[in-house]
């Protein structure tokens, strides 16, 4: 068990130091020099030898890079080149609406899926299972943006429930900051809720339909309690893997719904980095959700190990 | 019923939809009696077992008169009682044992919580109590080294040890009806018969009912006392296995007899298995009017379109389904259809 910990924790060690070297890469291979991209092309040459100068851009690559992982690992990537301004907090602040929107819209997805998988998988004979089923279908198909446009023209634009987008603090104003946080969550969840349902429902007919479930029900269990006590633990892992997945779609498809509803997310900081030509910033912004989705899947991989003992011995 | 009868049934007529699949199925089982059910795949055997435990897959229909008497005496049809009153029978009064032990138990639980579970459901024995007598079980059916067992998740387990798990989780409350459906055919032939063995040593010691399904002459020879031969739905034929094996009357246990092997060595059991009787069995729902054999029997007359009635060949305990055949132009003895 401890050995598998271990291993996977290389895993993401070694995966984090790959990530930080293509992310600095890529950056370095585009076209142009990053001062140039910067300042513009009307730029004198002296001033962008100067902004070289200042941001070491002169020195040997290594260095650079070896700098620029020393940076990030202080929480420090630096100021941006033209307003100077420091990204960490930048980061740091547009993180935290970014986590709230990804981790509010996955746990009412999760909250709706659950049950409702469960239901149709329950009823998959019966006309409402059936129903169910289809709109979920319809759930899947229909894109995250889309809904929040659609939910802005009706609640925002027609009814005028809800505002429709900005952001405030929930300490400086916590029913404002729940109005803003609403639609675009929903918006996120409504999709990731469709497929995760869609998930448990075949994670459950699977584990319906196999033999120590019937074991269980010849012990004397009803069907739904052996379902719950024998069946859920089981039927989690499909679930829990489509889970860490959607964790990561959602925090890149929270970049566009960021947009729709003018939310000061990591995804509006990455658009308008690279609307400013800010190379450091987009670089930043960019390492910061690869860690997220690594950290991720490493977590993933720690609640295998937890729900299921055969993957602990490493056979199989 | 009498008083020594555990299981009777009478008249199981078992459909998916408008099909057929078993029909008036009847026999009864003394306590302490052991009798095998045996036919070619697809003859119903399986759908007999689950009709009594009363797990029969969604879709599928039963009527008829299904009584046990474990607990208490056999007031109710099982086929007309509730999920809720069945369950409290299931895993108490009857239990079952299946024909794959590599997928029967939960592989994220460990062993021996498994087997206190049905100890636990049914209030036999209180928590500590039932974890103890948990270990005592596994002990029981041969594990070794059974406290580290009961701690072992089923894949530490061979398919033979897991088996012999599933055993201990049937006999866990002492029922006084165990159903075995094909239990070894899925094991190596090396452990089939400690685990055939361990089958006849618990129901012994608990003067418990034995319903032991198998493809193989040979085991119900082993095992069983009495035999039911299946075939299209129905029971063609009964009796003590000596006399059923030894003199068949239906023709088509005449078939299964001459094509199996039954005095072959252990080593030979692979061959005793069955049979190549001419033809193969209709799928299901497509089998003729009148004796479901008729398609594949050489003795087939005009009369056999009707249905052959069942003909008690001596007296039994267990009553007049438990001795007899349903066949118009009996083989050995004298024709008397
Ligand atoms: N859920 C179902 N729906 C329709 N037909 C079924 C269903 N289950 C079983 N049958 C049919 O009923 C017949 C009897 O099946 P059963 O499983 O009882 O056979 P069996 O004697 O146990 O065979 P085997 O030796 O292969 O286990 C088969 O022809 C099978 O196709
Ligand atoms: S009843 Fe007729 S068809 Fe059926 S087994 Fe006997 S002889 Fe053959
Ligand atoms: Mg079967």
């Amino acid at each position: 068990m401890l050995l598998r910990v271990a291993h996977r924790l290389t895993v993401l060690l070694v995966s984090l130091a790959l990530a930080s070297v293509v992310v600095f890469a890529f950056m370095r291979v585009l076209p142009g020099d990053p001062a140039r991209v910067a300042l513009g092309v009307n730029a004198s040459e002296e001033a962008v030898r100067a902004l070289r100068t200042q941001f070491g851009l002169d020195r040997p690559v290594l260095v650079q890079y070896v700098d620029w992982v020393g940076g990030l690992l202080t929480l420090d990537p630096g100021v941006e080149f033209l307003s100077r301004a420091p990204i960490g907090p930048q980061i740091a602040d547009r993180l935290l609406v970014t986590a709230w929107l990804v981790v509010s819209a996955m746990l009412l997805a999760l909250v709706v899926a659950v049950p409702v998988g469960l239901w149709m998988a329950l009823r998959h004979r019966h006309w409402d299972g059936i129903v169910l089923s289809g709109l979920s279908q319809v759930g899947v198909a229909v894109p995250a943006f889309l809904a929040g446009i659609l939910m802005i023209s009706v609640f925002a634009v027609r009814l005028g429930w809800l505002p429709s987008g900005g952001w405030v603090v929930p300490a400086q104003d916590p029913v404002g900051f729940a109005r803003r946080l609403a639609m675009p969550a929903l918006s996120l969840a409504l999709v990731q809720g469709a497929v995760l349902a869609r998930y448990v429902r075949s994670a459950v007919l699977d584990v319906l339909r196999e033999d120590y479930l019937r074991t269980a029900r010849a012990k004397g269990l009803r069907p739904v309690q052996a379902l719950v006590r024998h069946g859920l633990r089981n039927a989690a892992v499909p679930v829990v893997t489509v889970l860490g997945l959607q964790l990561a779609t959602l925090l890149i498809g929270a970049v566009v719904v960021e947009r729709v509803f003018v939310v000061p997310g990591l995804g509006s900081l990455l658009l308008d980095s690279v609307a400013k030509r800010e190379l450091l910033t987009v670089q930043a912004v960019v390492m910061v959700l690869v860690v997220a989705v690594l950290v991720i899947n490493f977590v993933v991989d720690l609640l295998y190990l937890l729900i299921d003992p055969r993957l602990r011995t490493g056979a199989r | 019923m009498p008083d020594r009868t555990v299981l009777r049934v009478d008249g199981l007529d078992v459909h998916a939809g408008s099909t057929p699949l078993l029909q008036d199925v009847s026999f009864a089982i003394d306590r302490g009696e052991r009798v095998g059910l045996i036919g070619e795949s697809g003859s119903g055997k399986s759908l007999t077992a689950l009709s009594v435990m009363g797990l029969l897959p969604e879709g599928l229909g039963a009527t008829g008169d299904v009584r046990l008497a474990a607990r208490t005496p056999a007031e109710h049809n099982l086929l007309a009682l509730g999920e809720r009153a069945l369950a409290r029978m299931r895993g108490d009064g009857m239990s079952m044992v299946f024909q794959e032990p590599m997928t029967a138990l939960n592989p994220t639980m460990r062993v021996g919580a498994q087997v206190a579970e049905v100890m636990l459901l049914h209030r036999t024995r209180s928590r500590r109590a039932a974890r103890e007598r948990a270990v005592e079980l596994l002990e029981q059916v041969g594990l070794p080294d059974p406290a580290h067992v009961a701690r072992a998740y089923p894949h530490e387990l061979s398919g033979g040890q897991r088996q012999r798990v599933v055993l201990a989780i049937a006999l866990a409350n002492d029922p006084a009806l165990l159903i075995c459906d094909e239990p070894t055919t899925a094991l190596d032939v090396t452990v089939q018969a400690t685990v055939l063995d361990l089958v006849v040593r618990g129901v012994e010691a608990r003067q418990a009912a034995l319903l032991f399904i198998t493809h193989d002459l040979g085991v119900v020879a082993t095992v069983c006392e009495r035999v039911l031969v299946m075939y299209g739905g129905r029971i063609v034929e009964a009796g003590p296995v000596q006399d059923v094996f030894g003199d068949p009357r239906h023709r088509y246990t005449q078939g299964l007899v001459a094509a199996s092997d039954l005095s072959g060595a252990d080593g030979r059991r692979e061959r005793a298995r069955l049979p190549t009787i001419p033809g193969s069995v209709p799928p299901a729902g497509r089998f003729p009017a009148g004796c479901v054999f008729r398609t594949r029997c050489a003795h087939a007359t005009d009369v056999c379109a009707t249905p052959p009635p069942w003909t008690p060949r001596g007296e039994h305990p267990a009553g007049a389904t438990a001795y007899g055949y349903a066949c118009f132009h009996p083989a050995g003895g004298e024709e008397d259809g």
